[in-house]
């Protein structure tokens, strides 16, 4: 289909994803999911590769994740998360049922139990505040120590004991740090919750 | 009324992670249902996991991967995704219903001691999901804890040296807690507890029944 869309380009840090991902949802725009594909498929191979997946099979995760993505695309609400967030989401969930061969408890948003924000944010606020590059920068502000824990958390599938042990640090050192980080990133990024 | 008492910073971030059992996981996913500040907690992990993700470096992709990914978009089933059933029992929220039959009846409850009752809904390699009836004004026997164990309530409370739990806390116990929960008067406490490793019943009475409890 004709598209003026398509003249984004993305690059590294572009929020533009988001409304590549949207075009995925609302017209199944195949241009933009190529260009989605182009830019993450290789990032999750690598992501899958980092979580222990020889070649092949990260590929095929990969692979399917980005199948995942254009299933789903029709639920990726960008007032709730940015595009890399999303896909992420995604790919986590994909590897713990095809490789750990488990289901991924996940709340339901429209779940009529669900407990409801204390005062509901505009999505735009929200979304100002998951920001790619907001994170980005809350990220940056990290001590290169925080930093190295909260990226192993991402590629360990067990918990925090296994970063202990690669890093050669106490359990307890690990779980400092991780709250010190995720106290800095709440201040950086968080609203006025406690 | 919002839970006051959380899972651990740890716990949060191996759920956003993805590197939480299922079993944790359904205990948590089930919290944040119910807590809107964990659940934005969350929200700022999977953001981190997205940051994380696009700072990777790209691996290659086999030469025809694109082309083979783009012909497969238009064999995908449009299967809608299923729907937990919204009967299961009111007041318990999606992740949990999931795991439970229609009616919280249906499922297999085995008594475990004097007005406590379980129900197991998931176990794999030592760790367990349970829900545990216990009734109002009841004292658990006391126990230590071969691993870790969360217990959250979903209905009714208990006090737990001397800090007390509601609906949506969560309470956490590791191998170098003894403890003796005791449940609040007036009606039933419904928990949803996750265990890794057995409890160990302690007291004289716990050593007389340990051996005929599951736990
Ligand atoms: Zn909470
Ligand atoms: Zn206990």
């Amino acid at each position: 289909m004709p598209d003026k869309r398509l003249a984004v380009e993305p690059g590294p840090g572009a929020e533009r994803f988001s409304d590549l991902l949207s075009a995925v949802a609302q017209y199944g725009d195949r241009q933009a999911f190529a260009l989605l594909f182009q830019y993450y498929a290789p990032r999750l191979k690598t992501y899958m590769r980092k979580l222990g997946a020889e070649d092949a099979v990260a590929e095929e995760l990969a692979q399917e994740a980005m199948l995942a993505v254009w299933r789903k695309a029709a639920s990726f609400d960008p007032g709730r998360a940015n595009a890399g967030t999303w896909i992420f989401a995604i790919a986590r969930n994909l590897r713990i049922d095809m490789l750990r061969k488990e289901k991924r408890p996940e709340i339901d948003f429209d779940d009529p139990e669900l407990v409801p924000d204390p005062a509901p944010r505009a999505d735009e606020v929200m979304a100002t505040q998951q920001s790619e590059s907001r994170v980005r920068a809350a990220m940056s502000g990290l001590s290169a120590e925080q930093t190295e824990v909260v990226t192993l958390s991402f590629y360990e599938d067990t918990p925090h004991a296994e970063i202990a042990a690669r890093l050669k640090i106490p359990l307890g050192t690990v779980k400092s740090r991780l709250r010190l980080a995720m106290k800095r990133i709440r201040s950086e990024l968080g609203d006025d919750q406690p | 009324m919002s839970a006051t008492c959380h899972p651990s910073d740890e716990l949060l971030v191996a759920y956003g992670a993805g590197s939480l059992d299922e079993a944790a996981s359904l205990l948590v996913a089930t919290h944040l249902a119910l807590c809107p500040r964990c659940r934005a907690e969350v929200g700022r992990i999977e953001a981190m996991g997205g940051a994380v993700i696009e700072t990777l470096p790209p691996s290659d992709l086999g030469a025809d991967a694109l082309a083979s990914v783009l012909a497969r978009l238009d064999q995908l089933p449009g299967a809608p995704m299923p729907r937990s059933p919204v009967v299961a029992a009111p007041g318990l929220p999606s992740p949990l219903r999931d795991y439970l039959p229609a009616s919280l009846e249906a499922l297999p409850w085995k008594r475990l001691a004097a007005g406590i009752e379980q129900a197991i809904l998931l176990q794999a390699r030592g760790i367990r999901a349970r829900l545990l009836r216990i009734g109002a004004g009841i004292v658990v026997p006391e126990h230590g804890h071969g691993g870790m164990e969360l217990t959250m309530v979903l209905q009714g409370g208990f006090t737990d040296s001397g800090t007390g739990y509601a609906r949506g806390d969560v309470a956490m116990a590791d191998q170098q807690v003894v403890h003796s929960p005791a449940a609040d008067g007036g009606e039933t406490c419904l928990c949803l507890a996750v265990t890794h490793g057995p409890l160990k019943l302690t007291g004289l009475v716990g050593r007389l029944v340990n051996p005929f409890l599951d736990l």
